[in-house]
């Protein structure tokens, strides 16, 4: 203990103290290291402390018919928004009664919200959404007694609202994101709005614009203390782009009347430009039904309804097109040399080779392609397809005559997607073949084996929008745009798809032949009905196809004026037997309105009697939504 | 006084430590005005009514201060030492009457406009007085009567400000004990003191884990207990083969127990160890008894102190201290998160911290302090402030700044030639020491929070006169010390 109080001793103690001090320097370098390079999330939760991050939704871009008329619009609703953390105890039934829910239904929107299963997103920090769509006057209800609800707030949205009542399956509905998007797409977080159908799911994203986002400060109270930078990090929100299709409102409410009761399609189409003037479905929906918070119950409805009415026919409904299809078959062979048009063939009744079947109806024989189609001849075109693909000195086998028949109709829009600017459309169905050699289990088989192809009828499907589409390209004699609603999208040019012109590689001259054949079926053959002269020479070809689900449907293809074509038109109408029963009538109805504005004096029986005419399949249905 | 300059007075004010000053006080206001930064509507660092405007003033009440202080002679203040601790003294126990409660503490005498604490003062005071005793002719620590006197003078204050609920400010005191193990306390003594810390947090932060009849933090402790037993002995009998045979000895029973496991047997390892220190308790006394040496019996002695200290913490911890402090240990420890209590203050000082990164947000853009998810962002935490705007290059820069002001003062002490000057010096180093180390080690994550200010940096007249007078006297001292 002695050397403790020699003076030398305890001046080297001045070492220990000065090495402590170092060794404290050093330990907390050491820490300060750690938590400034090493430990990344300090600043993952200083952000989150201090940054409130308010999205600034964009207005969704509005729709205008062909001529300008409003369609589509925005109206604001309101969000209530909670943030978790600034909550305190408040009155929660004061808060349900001003929000007109009951206790339960606040407890099951808390739990959604906490969901993170659900509700990915979710942190007590930042504001979730708790309940969406409160109508002008809740609004006002909770804005008066917001300050008795801490941690609640109030964001604007906007919900689509609808000028009209008709084509809510092209316009399509709006509706909050499901799982799959938010999962697929990281634009979407939970309770946005996505388009579900129609336009607004196949324009999503020129409707939607872009989210911007407003970067504010918030303190340890949660006080908003201005904006983060001066706001030079936030990004203002960028409006939906406007769109203008090539529908023209007023054709398509009257389509829809002439529809009603009915199930099938219309389809005009403008054939210069691949504009659809008016596409209707049968049935249909008034698009508002889709709207604000009336939403789920009539959704459900409209998805409990037998007769489909979500299912927009026209693009997505295939039917056998049917005499329309005639047309079609003669033009290929013509083009590949088959027949001339001076070829004739003689019909008894029937197609004699099979013992008259298919069978036909009284008109005079032998005759050429032009007569055959005015009167929709069966067993000319069941000869021509029967010399096309028995032809060994065109084609070496019966496979590959019937590929080139094939390859022609898709040329001509048939059997694949014709790319319509609308969800859900289906391809229909070109059989090749490789199809048919599965079928017969051999290479060897013939024309008279798939005779009905000839007529439109077998294994060829086709949806209203293709057989409109031939319609536009017999106009066009020989191309064709491919179909598509939006004429225009306001700042962004129309997808290339829908101005390029898709040319079918048959010659012009056949087009004019089958041109001929069908302005004759319009003065003297099966569609007398349409016969609109001297107004405007209209061409057409009727169609009726059988079908396992009842009577025939009924069928119309044709365009008018027969020089300079304006407009193209499809009509089916599902059982409505021949083609000159229903089609006929209502496409020449629709043709006067689109020619003359209005339907004409003379023309108003018959307006009457289409528009009471009820021609609805029986459908055996369980649990029929209660009216 | 220009033309009484005393014969010995020709030396300069140590340059170094006033660059050091003058720097610290600028980068304390600049950051007092940062931290106190409203985003809103921000006002100009020269408005007197802010923070940083306010600061300003004190700054140059301080800096007057610094220049009278250094005009007066040495001998003034060896003269009236005493006096300036009576006075001390009756302050502090003036306040402890008439101060009203602000903040939890009843600290500060308010006398018309000014507002002061005369703790803050008892830094100086104390160093002082105790400079002034160990200046006497011949003096020794270690004599009874001396050491009673000496602890009497660090102890008084200490009781009358822990009476003023200012627990922190009692502790700086306690750090005066780095004074006396300068001028002769044992080395033993300060070792205790480091033992009896660490034993102290391994038996509360591994108190929960219990193995046999002890926890697992008493275990360890036990264990460090043997190792300190036969380190001593190597240490201050410098007998190696004793060290070796205690150690050997006291594992025996370790090794045992461990083969026992082999045998699928269950071992209470809490018995086992009790086993091991009963050992080594004897082992000591039979070595006293054979050498007479009394050292044996002291370190025998060391042994049983600790252990009773050992088994007595868990005691004083649930029993002695308040809740608040024992959680604020707690989340020191790491056992606790407690983020809307004590943890609440360490945690968001941590993130304003960390979410400075390497090069820091820059000046005037930290989020956290600005927008006070920092508690006392402009006093005891304005460490964050400079964290969280100048990064890790920033904030390292501080403190080796600080560690470097230390180190200086410390070599200062060291050049004196009076004893008087050394010792006054060393309390300088100890007060300095000491809130550096509680408070960036508090807003660090390290120590427990603990309400002292960092010198020059925090906001408070009361303080930054405080380290003012505190170094101002200690710089006079040493401008007149006799020179070789």
């Amino acid at each position: 203990m002695s050397n403790n109080s020699n003076p030398k001793n305890l001046a080297n103690r001045r070492y220990v103290i000065a090495a402590l001090i170092v060794v404290i320097g050093i330990i907390y370098v050491i820490q300060l290291f750690n938590l400034q390079i090493l430990s990344p999330q300090y600043r993952e939760f200083a952000d989150s402390n201090a940054f409130l991050r308010r999205t600034l939704y964009p207005a969704r871009g509005a729709i205008y018919d062909r001529k300008g008329e409003l369609l589509v619009y925005n109206r604001p609703t309101y969000d209530v928004m909670m943030v978790v953390r600034e909550m305190t105890r408040f009155d929660t039934l004061d808060f349900c009664n001003t929000l007109n829910i009951d206790i339960e239904r606040f407890r099951e929107l808390n739990a959604e919200m906490r969901d993170t299963r659900r509700n990915p997103g979710y942190s007590s920090y930042t504001p979730q959404l708790f309940m969406s769509q409160l109508n002008v006057e809740e609004y006002g209800l909770l804005q008066e007694k917001l300050y008795k609800f801490p941690g609640i707030y109030i964001q604007s949205r906007t919900e689509r609202q609808y000028n009209h009542h008709n084509m809510g399956l092209i316009l399509g509905y709006v509706a909050e994101v499901d799982q799959n998007k938010i999962a697929s797409d990281p634009y979407y977080v939970r309770k946005d709005y996505v388009g579900k159908s129609g336009i607004e799911l196949s324009h999503e994203i020129d409707l939607r614009g872009e989210k911007g986002v407003e970067i504010l400060l918030r303190d340890a109270h949660g006080r908003v203390q201005g904006r983060y930078d001066d706001g030079l990090q936030d990004k203002a929100p960028v409006s939906g782009k406007d769109l203008t299709l090539g529908i023209d409102i007023e054709l398509q409410a009257y389509g829809e009347l002439l529809m009603q009761n009915k199930v099938g399609s219309i389809v005009m189409i403008e054939p210069e430009t691949g504009e659809i003037l008016a596409m209707i479905s049968a049935p249909t929906y008034d698009p508002s039904l889709l709207t604000g918070k009336e939403f789920s119950s009539n959704y459900q409805s409209l998805v409990n309804n037998p007769y489909k009415p979500l299912i927009n026919r026209s693009v997505a409904g295939t039917y056998p097109p049917g005499s329309t299809f005639k047309a079609a078959n003669g033009l290929v062979y013509l083009q590949e040399g088959i027949i001339t048009p001076e070829t004739m063939y003689s019909c008894y009744g029937g197609y004699p080779p099979l013992g008259g079947r298919p069978r036909c109806h009284g008109h005079g024989s032998p005759l050429a392609l032009q007569y055959a189609l005015s009167t929709s001849c069966n067993s000319f075109f069941c000869y021509g397809l029967n010399h096309m693909l028995s032809n060994r000195t065109k084609y070496s086998n019966v496979g590959e005559a019937f590929d080139v028949w094939k390859d022609h109709m898709v040329s001509m829009g048939f059997g694949y997607q014709l790319g319509v600017d609308l969800p859900s459309e289906k391809r229909g169905f070109i059989p090749n073949s490789k199809f048919y050699s599965n079928i017969f289990n051999t290479e060897r088989w013939n024309a008279h084996n798939i005779i009905s192809i000839a007529i439109g009828q077998g294994e060829v499907l086709t949806t209203p929008l293709q057989i409109a589409n031939l319609g536009a390209t017999i106009a066009n004699r020989g191309y064709f745009y491919t179909p598509h609603v939006v004429r225009e999208i306001k700042g962004a040019d129309l997808d290339r798809a829908y101005t390029t012109r898709h040319d079918t590689g048959i010659k012009r001259e056949h087009f004019e032949l089958t041109v001929a054949g069908m302005a004759d079926a319009v003065k003297f053959g099966t569609c007398r009905g349409i016969n609109l002269e001297p107004l405007v020479e209209v061409c057409g070809k009727t169609g009726t196809s059988e079908n396992p689900h009842g009577d025939d449907h009924s069928l119309f293809m044709g365009f008018a004026p027969k020089d300079n074509p304006q407009v193209a038109i499809a009509v089916v109408v599902e059982n409505g037997r021949f083609g000159a029963t229903n089609a006929v009538p209502i496409a020449r109805l629709m043709l006067q309105k689109y020619f003359r504005g209005e339907v004409p004096e003379s023309d108003r029986w018959l307006e009457q009697t289409i528009m009471s005419r009820e021609i609805l399949p029986y459908v055996y249905t369980r649990n029929l939504p209660s009216k | 006084m220009q033309n009484n300059i005393e014969v010995e007075d020709k030396g300069k004010v140590d340059k170094v430590t006033l660059f050091l000053y003058l720097l610290f006080v600028i980068l304390g206001w600049l950051n007092i005005y940062a931290a106190s930064y409203d985003l809103e509507n921000a006002t100009g660092m020269f408005d007197l009514s802010t923070r940083a405007g306010s600061q300003l003033i004190w700054i140059g009440t301080s800096l007057l201060l610094a220049f009278s202080l250094l005009k007066i002679e040495v001998s003034f203040y060896e003269t009236y030492s005493f006096l300036f601790y009576l006075i001390g003294i009756f302050l502090l126990i003036v306040t402890l009457i008439v101060a009203q409660e602000i903040n939890g503490s009843r600290s500060w005498l308010i006398i018309g406009p000014v507002r002061l604490q005369p703790a803050e003062f008892m830094k100086f005071i104390i160093s002082l007085a105790l400079a002034k005793v160990f200046n006497a002719y011949d003096f020794k620590l270690m004599e009874g009567r001396n050491l009673l006197l000496v602890s009497s003078i660090i102890l008084v204050p200490t009781i009358l400000v822990i009476l003023q609920s200012e627990t922190g400010t009692a502790l700086v005191y306690l750090s005066f004990i780095l004074v006396l193990y300068r001028e002769g306390l044992p080395g033993g003594v300060l070792f205790m003191g480091v033992a009896a810390i660490v034993y102290f947090i391994l038996g509360i932060r591994f108190s929960d884990e219990q193995i046999g009849m002890l926890s697992k933090g008493e275990i360890m402790a036990v264990v460090l207990i043997i190792i300190f037993s036969a380190a001593m002995v190597w240490g201050y009998l410098k007998r190696r083969k004793t060290f070796y045979s205690i150690l050997l000895i006291s594992s025996i029973p370790f090794v045992a127990a461990y083969i026992l496991t082999f045998f699928s047997l269950s071992v209470d390892w809490g018995m086992v160890s009790l086993i091991a220190l009963a050992i080594t308790a004897t082992h000591l006394l039979y070595l006293f008894l054979r050498y007479r040496v009394k050292t044996y019996f002291y370190i025998f002695l060391f042994l049983v102190v600790s252990f009773a200290f050992l088994e007595s913490t868990e005691y004083a911890f649930n029993d002695i201290l308040q809740p608040h402090q024992q959680m604020r240990i707690k989340v020191a420890l790491g056992m606790e998160q407690d983020l809307s209590g004590a943890g609440y203050h360490v945690g968001q000082s941590k993130i304003a911290i960390g979410s400075g990164g390497l090069t820091g947000k820059g000046y005037l853009n930290g989020t956290q302090t600005k927008l006070k998810y920092v508690p006392e962002q402009d006093t005891d935490f304005i460490f964050c402030t400079i964290g969280e705007e100048h990064g890790f290059l920033g904030s390292t820069l501080i403190l080796i700044l600080f560690t470097v002001f230390v180190l200086r003062l410390l070599k200062l002490a060291e050049r004196q030639t009076s004893t008087f000057g050394r010792v006054y010096g060393y309390g300088v180093v100890s007060v300095f020491f000491f809130h550096l180390l509680v408070n960036i080690g508090m807003v660090i994550g390290i120590m427990p929070v603990i309400g002292i200010p960092l010198p020059f940096f925090s906001y408070g007249g009361s303080s930054l006169w405080g380290f003012t007078i505190l170094l101002f006297i200690f710089l006079r001292i040493d401008k007149s010390r006799r020179r070789a």
